[in-house]
């Protein structure tokens, strides 16, 4: 495969199929290996399309500020680009990420403003809201409430998918920002209209829940229950020993929100077999483990990487 | 018929603190009821006009409520109710 630069190697990742994992020869289960794209996470494609969307609105031209509430993923993946095309970039982080995310965004020369960690990404999205209202001139490109972002997969990763799988019975990933399980989803049940949309929502320690009220809450705005068939919330403890499960049984290294994902999928492959039902459940593998080794999740017993990572915000 | 109850730590100021609570109920709108009786006040703070609230995510053993049967999901013994806020990823 020849690109013509490292932003339009985006995309056409592997499927790869779970041989181990995989309850039976007609329980399928499949990685999609999003950790292949040029940053190592899913986000590269939203963030080339909110950037190239902005483009084309005549919101961005070299030289403009870029801000973006992130818990680092949707940064790196902006800040490659906005390096490459020339713009400045500001990330409302919470505190409570993994120091090598703070890292690359550094490197790639990015700024990063913490937000607090009691309320996580809720928290970087109110800051980021007042950033923006205060300096009109940067353009806050919002992943989750703009229609770029779950477009990027409904004309990237869904068609991959299908591509690759016509047999496709079920799509299950993690729900952050809503966009690869709103994007994927529309596209998938357009082909399959019988497709079951999964998300997987990580549940983290209570530090995360630590609003002051309920109607501080926060739905991202391009989420559409419609879209999902269900929704499992996925415990660290789950996350994490899937996490591990994954590297033992297949020799797969992800990010822990693969894990949450990996366990829903699992889940599911459960269900298909006491049905007696054929299925080919694919999740994502949103991101590689090298993110998060610091977290120590890769160390020691369950029980010690569950306690580090409490109040950690890990996917 | 006892079921656990989880409670986030904004809501456990109607259980005097306490992180998981019993209540029960064939469906969670009586257990919510039920969970009212015990710890008045914290209705209010789930449910409004007979709907969940927005920002109030329930799991009825780790599935999400909304896609079983919303307020009339049957609960049976040994299952486990989880009350979260909504939050954001990303």
């Amino acid at each position: 495969m020849r690109f013509d630069s490292l932003i339009e190697s985006v995309g056409r990742t592997p499927l790869v199929g779970l041989p181990r994992l995989s309850p039976s020869a007609d329980v399928r289960i499949w990685a999609k290996l999003e950790d292949r794209n040029p940053t190592g996470s899913i986000k590269d494609r939203p963030a080339l399309w909110m950037i190239e969307q902005a483009e084309k609105e005549g919101l961005l031209s070299p030289g403009c500020t870029i801000l973006e509430p992130t818990s680092g993923n949707t940064g790196i993946s902006l800040a490659m680009s906005a390096r490459l095309k020339g713009y400045k970039l500001i990330c409302v982080m919470p505190e409570n990420t993994s120091e090598e995310r703070r890292q690359l965004l550094r490197m790639y020369g990015a700024e990063i403003i913490s937000s607090p960690a009691a309320g996580g990404s809720n928290e970087a999205v109110r800051v980021a809201k007042g950033l923006a209202a205060e300096h009109p001139d940067w353009i806050m490109l919002y992943q989750y409430g703009n229609p770029a972002n779950w477009r990027s997969h409904y004309e990237s990763t869904g068609p991959e998918i299908l591509d690759d799988l016509p047999t496709v019975t079920h799509f299950v990933a993690g729900l952050g920002t809503t966009g690869t399980l709103m994007g994927v989803g529309r596209f998938l049940r357009e082909h399959k209209p019988d497709v079951k949309i999964v998300a997987a929502e990580p549940r983290y320690g209570e530090l995360v829940y630590g609003l002051r009220n309920v109607d501080e809450g926060f739905i991202p705005e391009i989420y559409d229950e419609a879209v999902l068939t269900t929704r499992y919330s996925v415990t660290s403890a789950d996350a994490l020993s899937r996490t591990r499960e994954l590297l033992a049984a297949e020799g797969i290294f992800a990010g822990i929100s693969t894990g949450c994902a990996l366990h829903a999928a699992i889940g599911m492959a459960r269900k298909a077999v006491a049905d007696g039902e054929p299925a080919d459940i694919v999740f994502v593998v949103a991101d590689g483990g090298w993110k998060y080794l610091s977290t120590g999740a890769y160390e020691g017993t369950l029980v010690e990487a569950e306690d580090r990572l409490d109040g950690q915000l890990w996917a | 018929m006892a079921i656990e109850v989880r409670i986030p730590t904004i809501l456990r100021t109607y259980t005097d603190g306490a992180k998981a609570v019993d209540a029960s109920g064939a469906t969670l709108e009586e257990l919510i009821g039920d969970l009212e009786v015990r710890h008045p006040g914290i209705k209010a703070r789930i449910v409004d006009d007979g709907k969940l609230r927005r920002f109030v995510n329930i799991y009825l053993n780790d599935e999400d409520v909304r896609f079983l049967g919303g307020l009339g999901t049957p609960i049976s013994d040994g299952d486990t109710v989880t009350v979260l806020p909504a939050v954001a990823g990303g």
